[in-house]
């Protein structure tokens, strides 16, 4: 018998599947999924069609509401969906960016090899582990008043530069230089300001993460080495946290303003959480402001925390972050509103580019990627589970005409986290990890079985879809072998 | 009327509550515990302070979501865990309550799992045979 999916789906080719508008009366796009067959059974069981279809129905959509192939059940957009909107006529959905508004990878090589780090993992991870404040509720080392905070919303990544945190060729290689333009203050609620002061430089959470890994695959030795990535067996620092408590409130306060926003513009909408406004609406510009404003504070968090993290490893090694090496190869975010330029249908269109959980992915020669990768294009950080392992991907040209600019995010969830821990005890967890070599060290031992592998996709079949449908292209992958969690 | 007051929901990437009440006021009651059981041990909290909201809302669901938002809202910026509930005023646009709780130790307090919101994804409430309230979290 066929699986029901096939019977919506029209097959494009391997990799990509139509969700035909016809499936719900309201789309005004098809859906487009970005999937292999066999990964169709399972996001057929979530439901998730019904979610890439509620996008379609927003005002101002273009060309198709799309899903990478890390889609996975969110609340009113799936998690792994791209949607972009019309500047003139469409609107803006807090709901399509995601509570932690700028959550992001930034990647760190290093000079130093598996064979010297491996001796000295304990250590190293114990360090990360008291230099970087993590965990539910945990407190950031930073103390700023509120007028300090709303610089660091204006500057972004810069403010933290400016107090001695990281090197200043960190923002170069950081998207939008690590800070967006249209952030204000004044649009960021008081209540979100609280959440945010003591919060800032922390990692928080949840799947929030310090790697240190090793490159255990070269798929563009060219590319890599231009990345700073030149063997195998190189160890590299990779880190994963958004804006915190801060980006929480300013979602949850623009959802709800944006909610009584769709009565009065007259929206229809299947869902709630999908609430939007006008992009050229005073609703939806204040929304933009905030948004830019809580990007900057995940940038200027991600800042403090790869300083903290170079320190580490200078103390542990005896040697300057100079020494080993410790450049940064990007930063990228993959909870998102952007305004970008695009050709559809042969004309330039100026659009609001949504992406939640998908990571920008622009090709060599893009105006805003910075000049030492115009010539391979902007690396895409791909982050797994952390039993198996990530991906250094590239922005292809493909992306720019199909995907406005975007590929996957990461592995994906299978598992809900509920039945992750039904299943496994977070001691069984940490155990087989470090029998596989890798040190974990974690607030909560109890959560660790809810980010175990088994809860996720291999994110191994996750990027190779989305290099075959040429999104983005492989260049190198790496292994963890030590890990903080919160 | 099911005799537990909350049960916790599958939901791929985040986590659901259903909350039930022999009214609107205790199923609110019992979805703010469900809350704080996702975050740690209840029975770990003992009553040292409390704390007061008062909101206005444009409708219940709207009610349910701003009640625990506020919630989540002072456990990130004042550390306190509630663990009992009085729902002293409610009707379709406003509510009142005292929450009791103490300030996080991390000495005695396992703190489980962190909410980052409610959302209006998945809300419900069913006033048939008592109450009956459905909420998705994201954590």
């Amino acid at each position: 018998m066929p699986a029901p999916w096939q019977e919506i789906l029209k097959k494009i080719d391997d990799y990509r599947w139509e969700i035909p508008p016809s499936y719900k009366q309201g789309m005004s796009v098809p859906g487009l999924i970005f999937a292999s067959e066999s990964m169709l059974n399972h996001i057929w069981q979530e439901q998730v069609f019904q979610q890439v279809a509620n996008v379609a129905f927003l005002p101002g959509i273009v060309h198709r509401s799309l899903a990478m192939p890390d889609i996975h059940w969110g609340y009113g957009f799936p998690i792994g969906g791209v949607a972009a909107t019309r500047i003139k006529d469409g609107v803006v959905s807090p709901g399509g960016v995601g509570f932690d508004i700028n959550c992001g990878v930034r990647l760190v090589r290093t000079n130093l090899t598996e064979d010297e780090v491996r001796p000295k993992i304990e250590q190293l991870v114990s360090e990360l582990f008291i230099n970087i404040p993590s965990g539910v509720g945990s407190e950031g080392k930073i103390r700023t008043s509120e007028k300090e905070l709303n610089e660091v919303m204006v500057k972004g990544s810069r403010w933290a530069m400016e107090k001695g945190y990281g090197q200043a060729e960190d923002i170069i290689v950081t998207e939008e230089s690590g800070c967006m333009k249209g952030a204000n203050p004044d649009k960021v609620s008081s209540k979100a300001k609280k959440r945010g002061i003591p919060q800032l430089g922390t990692l928080g959470s949840g799947n929030h993460f310090v790697e240190v890994e090793v490159v255990d695959e070269l798929y563009d030795r060219d590319a890599a080495k231009a990345m700073g990535i030149e063997d195998l067996g190189q160890v590299l620092l990779l880190i994963h946290t958004g804006s915190r408590g801060f980006g929480h409130q300013v979602c949850t306060d623009y959802v709800a303003l944006l909610g009584e926003a769709v009565k009065r513009y007259g929206i229809s909408l299947p869902d709630r959480q999908l609430a939007c406004a006008p992009i050229n609406s005073p609703e939806g510009q204040d929304y933009l402001a905030a948004m830019s404003s809580a990007a900057n504070y995940a940038w200027t968090n991600r800042q403090f925390i790869v300083h903290w993290a170079r320190e580490s490893f200078a103390k542990v090694f005896g040697k300057s972050q100079q020494e080993l090496g410790m450049r940064q190869i990007y930063d990228v975010c993959h909870n998102v509103a952007k305004i970008e330029e695009y050709t559809i249908d042969g004309k330039k269109q100026t659009l609001c580019v949504h992406r939640k959980g998908a990571t920008r992915a622009f090709p060599a020669g893009h105006p805003d990627i910075p000049d030492v990768y115009q010539g391979i294009g902007q690396p895409v950080l791909i982050p797994g589970d952390m039993g198996r392992c990530s991906y250094v991907a590239l922005g292809t040209d493909i992306a720019m005409k199909e995907s406005f600019g975007s590929t996957c995010h990461g592995a994906g969830r299978v598992q809900s986290r509920a039945a992750a821990k039904r299943s496994l005890r977070g001691a069984d967890v940490a155990k087989a990890l470090a029998a596989r070599g890798i040190t974990v060290k974690t607030g909560s031992i109890a959560s660790l079985a809810e980010e175990a592998s088994e809860a996720y996709k291999d994110v191994s079949e996750v990027v190779d879809i989305t290099h075959k449908a040429g999104i983005s292209r492989k260049v190198a992958r790496a292994k963890p072998i030590g890990v903080i969690k919160g | 009327m099911p005799e537990k007051d909350f049960e916790i929901i599958d939901h791929t990437a985040d986590v659901g509550i259903i909350a039930y009440g022999a009214d609107m006021r205790q199923a609110f009651v019992n979805a703010a515990r469900a809350l704080f059981s996702l975050i740690t041990e209840l029975d770990d909290v003992e009553e040292v302070l409390h704390r007061d909201i008062e909101l206005t809302a444009l409708g219940e669901e709207d009610l349910l979501v701003e009640w625990l938002n506020e919630l989540i809202y002072q456990f990130d910026t004042e550390s306190v865990i509630f663990r009992r509930f009085d729902i002293i005023h409610l009707d379709s646009t406003q509510l009142k309550a005292r929450s009791y709780g103490e300030k996080v130790d991390s000495s005695k307090h396992k703190l489980k799992t962190g909410v980052k919101a409610a959302t209006y994804h998945m809300l419900k409430i069913d006033k048939g045979d008592g109450c009956k309230v459905q909420v998705l979290f994201d954590i």
